[in-house]
């Protein structure tokens, strides 16, 4: 798409002497002294007049899913044993993604992300996938389980047609924090337009009493060309700006923290005023690093862990300043 | 039907009383069109079914302006459907705007107030996320601020417009004692330079206008208007030098066809300059033009020829300096005007029209100035001629490289 800015003739010639003349640091720092940005967006980036999706119509809302563990079913097997069992569907769904942005997506019970499915180490554990789209779909869980519950085409069950159902079964291990998303080829359509989950199998003996948050970093490329034009954590951007995550002073604080970014090489997380200790995977119980920034590529994940020692409102965010900008912010508000 | 009513043998419409005015057989079947039609679209236009696909957003930026602390730009639907602005990212954050707040329709208007502390001499891309998710993408090359339109610019454009239009002519126009005196062979030489002149600013003028058709919207037609603007110049000043020529005519001999010539010329130079004007004062209103002595030079270079070229068909005459300066200002002056249009009012659809224009009272000018060429054995591309176009085509080329804008 081309403007209407015309540029006749030698101008690039011009332009360039143009920036050379009046580009110097006098002109700079007069130009930016002016006029701080104070509007809706309270001086950060932010949509239209503050406003924000209408999270009814779209069925789910980013304030609950930071809280949402799904548990499932439970049941006794012979010999004592957890059977721990979920129902997932896959379901096509117009998503309001930003004000006024409507986006076709794919989901796993109708959001994004899918169920943060939580069980407990050493359970059996039993998903059943009912493919309720006009696409072929998979569940791929990260873990430990047989080759024929791998959730990938050609093995086992392997690739779930429309209408399809097939069930997923396997032992709860390792202890960490995984996550779950569609391997059907092409893979960056399948995952970016929604299909991913958080799957989180807590350790035998359970982890320290904790106000506990996931975190999905996602974005949506809505223009289809492999960028991304929105990025958040839990889907929608911005929400954690307009309703900040209420949290309470030397309480300890658990992030499970995935990305399933596509599209970008990686997404970070970074906490401000405070740092936290991080174990990456969670799969250990010393934590490698304190820290207040971690990247990690697609698929990696961590657990976070801090106390607020202070109240008042902490921004937390991507340290990419591009992601933080197009959507992917948000606060904590320490009471 | 008349003829059905009418008693066999006789004369279909002549009977008084049944005789159907001709003005109501031109519109029966234009009633008849629009029922069709009505129907048509009343029954959901039959047979057709849904539209596939999703809608097409297609939004062209016609102008940028530039303020402390905001971009603003006017964008104009060129596709076939409703275009929803929903969210403005500039330089991949999302920033605050107004307007645009409901769907902009098919050929409508809307101007995006978009609130970004732009810093002088940096490029921007703003980009306008619609409703279905579809960008509109902007790009700002340098930020330079808006001139204010205020009186002190107008009359700035004012001067600009004298300095590359009037005045060259005028000084031009200095030839014309020596052309009075110079023998029938080099005043031939002298037309051919004149011809060569104009048609490098027709091809020119053509191009330029090509040019700012494929920037901005092309819901108006894009390069056809400048086909279309050029048809009408030729058109009309045709129809003018006949009237002109039929004129002298009836009133006096000895008027001549020179003061025709030289006013057509005068006319279609001008109409140039006022394609000329529009693109100097767009490319100053962006920033994308300094304005110094070099340019004002190169253009005095420039447009001195076609000063030349106004009084070479006066060569034999003694026309009064008033009418001189008549001549000279309806060549000149439109470039004031034009750069008023440029740096005002740009829109690139127009200038692409007025380019077309220009170019099409050139070659017009340049057919009626041809037959001035013939020698006395009535050859047109005798050696003098072609010399003589080939030089003014070749002084156009060498002087208008100092002057690009």
């Amino acid at each position: 798409m081309t403007g209407a800015v015309p540029v006749l003739g030698a101008s690039a010639v011009l332009l360039n002497s143009q920036g050379v003349l009046t580009g110097g640091a006098a002109a700079r720092a007069a130009e930016h002294s002016g006029h701080e940005m104070d509007g809706a967006g309270g001086g950060h980036a932010g949509f239209r007049d503050g406003a924000t999706v209408d999270h009814a119509a779209n069925g789910f809302d980013p304030s609950d899913i930071v809280r949402d563990f799904d548990w499932g079913t439970t049941s006794r097997m012979a010999g004592g044993r957890t059977l721990r069992q979920w129902e997932l569907q896959a379901v096509e769904r117009e998503i309001e993604v930003a004000p006024g942005v409507s986006y076709a997506a794919w989901t796993y019970n109708g959001r994004i992300p899918g169920p943060t499915l939580r069980a407990r180490e050493g359970e059996r554990l039993r998903i059943t996938f009912a493919n309720g789209t006009g696409h072929p779909h998979t569940i791929h869980f990260h873990g430990i389980h047989p080759a024929e519950m791998d959730g990938v085409p050609g093995v086992g069950a392997g690739t779930i047609g429309p209408g399809g159902v097939t069930v997923y079964e396997f032992d709860a291990q390792p202890a960490g924090l995984h996550l779950y998303h569609c391997h059907v080829r092409p893979l960056a359509e399948h995952i970016a337009k929604g299909l991913y989950g958080a799957f989180i199998i807590d350790p035998a003996g359970g982890r320290p009493e904790a106000d506990e948050l996931v975190m999905v970093m996602n974005g949506f490329d809505t223009n289809f060309d492999r960028a991304n034009e929105l990025y958040a954590a839990n889907t929608i951007p911005f929400a954690y700006m307009n309703r900040p995550i209420q949290a309470r002073r030397d309480e300890l604080v658990r992030v499970y923290l995935v990305n399933v970014l596509e599209y970008d090489l990686i997404n970070s997380f970074h906490l401000h005023g405070n740092l936290f200790n991080y174990f990456p995977t969670g799969t250990g119980a010393a934590a490698s690093e304190l820290t207040d920034t971690v990247m990690l590529c697609q698929g990696q994940r961590g657990i976070l862990e801090w106390r607020f020692p202070y109240a008042g409102k902490f921004m937390f965010h991507a340290h990419q300043s591009e992601f933080t900008e197009l959507g992917w912010q948000g606060f904590f508000e320490v009471s | 039907m008349a003829g059905a009513d009418s008693p066999v043998g006789g004369d279909p419409v002549a009977v008084a009383g049944q005789r159907v005015p001709s003005w109501l057989l031109a519109l029966v079947p234009l009633l008849l069109i629009a029922v069709a039609l009505g129907v048509f679209v009343g029954l959901g236009g039959p047979g057709l079914g849904e539209r596939r696909g999703p809608p097409v957003e297609e939004l062209a930026v016609e102008k940028t302006t530039l303020r402390p602390g905001v971009i603003e730009l006017l964008v104009r639907n060129d596709g076939p459907d409703d275009v929803s602005i929903a969210q403005v990212q500039v330089n991949d954050a999302f920033a605050q705007f107004s307007g645009a707040d409901q769907p902009i329709g098919r050929l409508h208007t809307a101007a995006v107030r978009v609130e970004q502390p732009w810093i002088e001499g940096e490029a921007y891309e703003v980009s306008l996320l619609t409703a279905t998710g579809g960008t509109i993408i902007h790009e700002i090359p340098v930020a330079v601020a808006t001139p204010e339109t205020d009186v002190s610019f107008f009359a700035l454009m004012a001067l600009l417009g004298v300095y590359v239009g009037v005045i060259p002519i005028a000084l031009g126009m200095l030839w014309l004692p020596w052309i009075g005196r110079i023998s029938s062979r080099w005043l031939r030489l002298i037309m051919a330079l004149t011809v060569g002149l104009l048609a490098f600013l027709a091809v020119d003028a053509t191009l330029e206008g090509f040019k700012s058709a494929g920037e901005g919207s092309q819901a108006f037609g894009g390069p056809a208007l400048v086909v279309i603007g050029a048809a009408i110049a030729y058109l009309s000043l045709s129809g003018v030098s006949e009237w002109l020529a039929r004129r002298q005519q009836t009133t006096s001999a000895a008027g001549g066809s020179g003061d025709a010539l030289a006013l057509l010329v005068a006319v279609g130079i001008g109409l140039h300059n006022l394609g000329e004007g529009v693109a100097i004062g767009a490319a100053y209103s962006v920033g994308a033009l300094t304005l110094g002595a070099f340019l004002v030079v190169g253009f005095a270079i420039h447009n001195t020829t076609e000063g030349i070229a106004i009084v070479a068909p006066l060569a034999n005459r003694r026309p009064s300096v008033t009418r001189l300066i008549e001549l000279g200002l309806i060549a000149g002056a439109p470039a004031v005007l034009g750069a008023w249009i440029g740096s005002a009012a740009f829109n690139s659809s127009l200038a692409a029209f007025l380019f077309g224009f220009g170019a099409g009272a050139i070659v017009q000018v340049v057919v009626q100035l041809a037959p001035s060429l013939r020698d006395d054995d009535g050859r047109l591309l005798h050696p003098a001629a072609v010399g003589g176009l080939t030089a003014g085509m070749a002084i156009m080329f060498a002087t208008g490289l100092l002057v690009s804008v």
